[in-house]
């Protein structure tokens, strides 16, 4: 199998993790460049111009956050996080930074390999939106401004309607209270429980037991995501 | 060995050098010392400090008073000089000197003159010598200059030669404290010279009795004084160098001298003189005073006078010792045997024989019973039965008391005339008696006496024939007015002692109760906060003043702990009294010798020598505390002193034990923590090595191998991630981020994120529609419920319900998380809050750390969270949190979007 697929930049200090991450990702296809520091980072990353970055946030020469929003003066390639529990404000402040997505360490691979492919097909997908997203029994027609489950028209409040809109153009992406709060409230809106109070309301619509949410997914101090494969659905 | 002449032996070469230095090395304190103004010591002190400057010794002149001679003035020039304290005194500027100044300057030496010298009102210390002991304490060298007539032990003495009273006196503590006293002498032919020629200066109200004091026969006796208090300080120098370097010296005759002292005021002169004798035989002395029980307590004035006796007595250096017994005399020799007293020293009596005779002789009962005691019997002093001004016999005004006595008497003499009249009594003497013995219950002695008077002369004027006149036509009356006059005092004079001693004993039981109340309340006191409010509010109740309790803390600083009433505040000079106080450990304020123009009194207090906190309270107006106050306030300080003890002794009890346990759970955790890390890891190492040893595994071999390293290594992250949990809310670190949330969004997160684990478990939650958002941290509390909902998933059957239903109560919300498996073992509702306990049933695996996590995120979330049986079967978890009473802003739809 020659290796053809996208490039990959990772970035991490521990070999253990780049070994694994090796093997996992070039048996899938993928072409990997290593970097242990931010700075080797920045040098391969302006001289190879990879498709996709796997960022840990811990580096031994800065901030993870830091690399972060200076590639993302410059490129658009998407960037996925790395980090450990317990460290929400890292991955909120990264992803406010210009990150794409996190995953908590330890991962497994399939979980790695699912968040890359929404990374890569989120960048490729940019130039012209789709009109419709799908993701389990929810449809979102945005030209249309129609919502339905399981072929069952929803009625939504026009902010509810721009909160899924909004989940929905990055379904599978995790997006934080303040992105979402700046793209449906405006720039000056900083009360998080809007989203929150919002939230409920949409879930009430949408999920089967609003409960037990499968399509909109609280992520735990960072903010929501669209799932786009639903399990058993 | 000859040694060539003029050369020093080495060795004493090498011991005196080395006994300059360790003289060098301490603070020293020296005193030119004279017999009489003019004899030249300011100007001997500024050639020694002139020597020293010249050598590069850092000098510096604290304050000199040159009183316009110029060879002195001459002498200053070039020595640096430290500004005067400008201090406005009743519209008039003093000057002074500058102690903090000085502390701030911080000379190597400092010049002072005159340590006799009082302090212009206003200064922190009453006297200059005062400034000296905090300059010394605080490091710096004093040169000083003193006069023979300022000596306290000598000052009557000085009096007695030249009556001429000086005031101005230095405790002879100061003396023995100087390193170095130089005598500065001249012949008192030269001095009479230079008075004559002008060259001495006397302050204008000397001017008068300069003389009196200026005569050779007064000189050469006070020059004698002088030189022979110098002989007796080289004596113990002598003494002091003896026992420094070892040799012992016998304690010379083993003496030791008792002085009894009394509240009259010539007790003052006994106490010097028993710290003569004392001196003369170079023996510790003791200054004692009796109160006698069934003996009333002395009026203020009187313990006002005694304490100054007892304190001058100590300021010479004396113990001083309190005694009470049931006879004075019997205190006096008790004391004396048991301390080994050799002598005691008595005044002798000024009242007349007679009284002996009635109330027998302090004198002669201690002479008596003194065994092989000497008793020394001194001109004028310890009156034992000094006349006493109690309180009670000032109590009512004296017009007052006189008329009380006229009335009672009239009435007496009114129910008489009726009782013969209409009752034909014969003898109504006894009724006036009964009259005098009434008026003696309200009024004072005179007025007692003057109501006995009253009786004999109404008797006298009714009764006797001729009636109504003072005639007496019968000469046997006579007999019978003395009789009635003499029986009528003897019992108002009865009557008055039984008040003054009943009066004594309410006194007494008063300070014993409040003294009882305050230290059962202080037992009760669980920090210094509570023992500063019981004390502050106690003493505020006896003495009727503003009282702030301050805390002395580790860093020196004063914090307010209390105040009665509570907005009492210091004022910055205030404060620095009580800082003062903190720092010296000595009463300051009104009323005492440091500071005593600012309006409060500050008291410290004290235990084991540090002083832990200061009373400060303030009277009213110019009121100071009686004597028999400061006792009080005394006791009550060593109360609070010992309460103070007790509660940093508890805390540090609770410390310890809180270690202890800490240890405990410490070792709990390593022995649990070892097992449970150790497993998984065999299980990976095992599978892994497994994998690489063997080229030959079928697949399903193989991918059992692998499955089991990705459980295990699943498992050692929970077990890992619930420590680091634990590690972090127990180090009360974790400060709940709280958000306004709805709580279905907490649970939903729960439920999702534990969806595999729950599989084919049908879970109901039951949420109310107006359930409020809630102000909690979500991350915390999504982890909450994770904990309960994988321990319902541990230990309930699979495909077993779940209930998850919340209800608003008022100000609490709870939520209950309920199953339908086996249920808690019943007395184990608590113990499965425990860390490391895990439920009795085989094949559960786990670290015992989910519930107490869930509960700790509860508690920082100043909520509950608790374990009970369910009705039906099954164990229910109740959550409860407070919702507080603000609310966030309702939520808005997104601008535009209407």
């Amino acid at each position: 199998m020659t290796a053809t697929g996208p490039l990959v930049l990772v970035v991490d200090d521990e070999a253990q993790v780049r070994r694994f991450l090796r093997a996992a990702l070039t048996s899938r296809g993928y072409r990997l460049l290593e970097a242990e520091t931010a700075r080797e980072a920045e040098q391969l990353a302006t001289s190879h111009t990879p498709d996709v970055y796997l960022l840990d946030l811990t580096l031994p020469d800065g901030d993870g956050v830091d690399l972060a929003r200076r590639l993302r003066e410059w490129t658009t390639a998407p960037i996925v996080v790395l980090s450990a529990r317990g460290r929400e404000e890292d991955k909120v402040n990264a992803l406010d930074a210009g990150a794409d997505d996190y995953l908590t360490k330890p991962f497994g691979v399939n979980e790695l390999l699912a968040r890359l492919r929404v990374a890569l097909r989120h960048a490729q997908a940019r130039p012209g939106e789709p009109a419709v997203i799908e993701a389990g029994p929810l449809r979102v027609d945005l030209a249309r401004r129609e919502v339905t489950v399981d072929g069952r028209e929803v009625r939504l409040t026009p902010t509810e309607f721009r909160l899924l809109a909004l989940l929905a153009r990055h379904a599978g992406k995790v997006l934080t209270h303040r992105q979402i709060l700046r793209e449906v409230w405006g720039p000056n809106a900083t009360e998080a429980h809007y989203v929150r109070v919002h939230m409920a309301e949409l879930r009430k619509k949408v999920e089967a037991d609003p409960a037990r949410p499968r399509l909109l997914v609280t992520e735990p101090g960072v903010g929501y995501r669209l799932r786009d494969r639903v399990e058993g659905a | 060995m000859t040694r060539q002449p003029g050369r020093p032996d080495p060795d004493a070469l090498l011991a005196r050098v080395t006994a300059e230095a360790r003289r060098e090395a301490r603070t020293r304190f020296k005193i030119f010392f004279g017999f009489a103004p003019g004899v030249g010591k300011t100007y001997r002190m500024l050639q020694v400090a002139r020597d020293l400057e010249a050598e590069g010794v850092d000098v510096v002149i604290g304050a000199i008073e040159t009183h316009g001679r110029y060879d002195t003035a001459g002498l200053m020039l070039g020595l640096e000089m430290l500004p005067r304290r400008a201090l406005p005194y009743r519209g008039r500027v003093l000057e002074e000197f500058d102690l903090d100044a000085a502390l701030a300057r911080r000379p190597r030496i400092l010049l002072l003159d005159e340590l006799a010298h009082t302090n212009a009102p206003g200064s922190r210390h009453a006297k200059r010598w005062q400034d000296v002991v905090e300059l010394l304490d605080a490091g710096v060298e004093v040169y000083t200059t003193l006069n023979v007539q300022h000596v306290e032990s000598l000052n009557d003495v000085v009096e007695q030669i030249t009556h001429v009273p000086v005031r101005e006196t230095v405790p002879d503590s100061i003396l023995e404290r100087a390193d170095e006293v130089e005598i500065v002498d001249v012949a008192p032919e030269e001095l009479l010279q230079r008075l004559r020629e002008g060259k001495v200066y006397l302050p204008e109200q000397a001017e008068r009795a300069r003389e009196h004091f200026f005569q050779r026969g007064n000189l050469l006796a006070l020059r004698e004084l002088a030189l022979r208090r110098m002989a007796e300080r080289v004596d113990s120098d002598v003494l002091e160098y003896r026992a420094e370097h070892g040799v012992d010296v016998p304690w010379p005759t083993a003496e030791r001298v008792l002085v009894c002292v009394g509240p009259a005021p010539d007790s003052a002169r006994l106490v010097r003189a028993a710290r003569r004798i004392a001196a003369g035989l170079r023996a510790p002395w003791v200054a004692a005073s009796v109160q006698a029980s069934g003996r009333p307590p002395l009026g203020d004035e009187d313990r006002e006078r005694l304490e100054a006796h007892l304190r001058l007595a100590e300021s010479l250096g004396a113990e001083v010792a309190r005694l009470t017994g049931v006879g004075v005399p019997d205190a006096i020799l008790e004391f004396a045997r048991r301390r080994n007293v050799t002598r005691i020293v008595l005044g002798k009596p000024r009242h007349p024989r007679w009284r002996d005779r009635l109330r027998g002789s302090l004198l002669d009962d201690i002479i008596r019973g003194s065994g092989d005691i000497e008793v020394t019997v001194l001109a004028g002093g310890a009156d034992e039965d000094h006349e006493r001004v109690s309180a009670v016999q000032r109590a009512p005004a004296r017009g007052a008391g006189y008329l009380r006595a006229l009335v009672v008497i009239a009435l007496t003499t009114a129910v008489a005339r009726a009782a013969r009249a209409l009752l034909g009594v014969p003898d109504v003497e006894m009724l006036f008696l009964l009259g005098v013995m009434i008026a003696a219950l309200t009024t004072g002695r005179r007025a007692s006496v003057l109501a006995a008077a009253l009786a004999v002369v109404s008797y006298d004027f009714f009764f006797v024939p001729p009636p109504y006149t003072l005639n007496v036509s019968d000469a046997r009356y006579l007999l019978t007015f003395v009789m009635l006059f003499g029986v009528s005092v003897v019992i108002g004079t009865l009557t008055l002692r039984l008040r003054e001693q009943q009066a004594a004993a309410v006194g007494r039981e008063r300070r014993t109760s409040a003294l009882y109340g305050i230290s059962r309340e202080l037992g009760a006191a669980l920090d210094d906060e509570g023992v500063a409010a019981v004390c502050a509010r106690a003493i505020a109740e006896a003495f009727d003043v503003e009282v702030v309790f301050l805390r002395v803390r580790g860093d020196g600083d004063l914090s307010d702990l209390a105040a009665v009433p509570r907005e009492a505040a210091l004022s910055p000079s205030e404060r620095a009294v009580a800082q003062w106080v903190a720092a010296h450990g000595q009463p300051a304020g009104r009323g005492t010798d440091t500071l005593p123009g600012e309006p409060v009194i500050c008291a410290p207090v004290r235990a084991w020598g540090d002083v832990l906190a200061v009373l400060a309270l303030r009277t009213e107006g110019e009121r100071g505390l009686g004597a028999e106050q400061h006792t009080l306030l005394e006791a009550l300080a060593r109360q609070v002193a010992l309460a103070l003890d007790r509660v940093r002794l508890a805390a540090e009890a609770r410390q310890a034990a809180l270690r202890a346990k800490t240890e405990e759970l410490r070792s709990g955790l390593l022995s649990s923590v070892s097992h449970d890390l150790r497993t998984p890891l065999a299980a990976i190492t095992g599978a892994a090595s497994t994998l690489r040893a063997e080229a030959e595994l079928d697949a399903a071999t193989r991918r059992d191998l692998t499955d089991a390293i990705c459980e295990e290594a699943e498992r050692l992250e929970r077990l890992v991630a619930n420590l680091l949990d634990m590690t972090r809310l127990d180090s009360g670190t974790v400060e709940p981020k709280r958000e306004w949330v709805p709580l279905v969004e907490v649970i939903g997160g729960a439920l999702t994120r534990l969806e595999r684990r729950l599989a084919g478990r049908p879970v109901t939650t039951t949420l109310p529609d107006d359930l409020p958002l809630v102000s909690i941290d979500p991350v915390l509390l999504e982890q909450l419920f994770r904990n309960l909902l994988e321990n319902a998933a541990k230990y309930t059957p699979p495909g077993s319900p779940l209930d998850i239903r919340a209800e608003r109560d008022g100000g609490t919300l709870s939520v209950d998380v309920a199953d339908r498996g086996p249920g808690i073992p019943s007395g184990d509702e608590e113990r499965i809050f425990e860390r490391f306990h895990r439920g009795a049933h085989a094949g559960v695996r786990g670290v015992g750390l989910g519930l107490p996590i869930a509960r700790a995120i509860a508690q920082v979330h100043g909520g509950r969270l608790v374990a009970a049986n369910r009705p039906g079967g099954g164990a229910v978890f109740r959550l409860t949190l407070p919702l507080p009473s603000e609310r966030p802003p309702p939520a808005e739809p997104a601008e535009g979007s209407a």
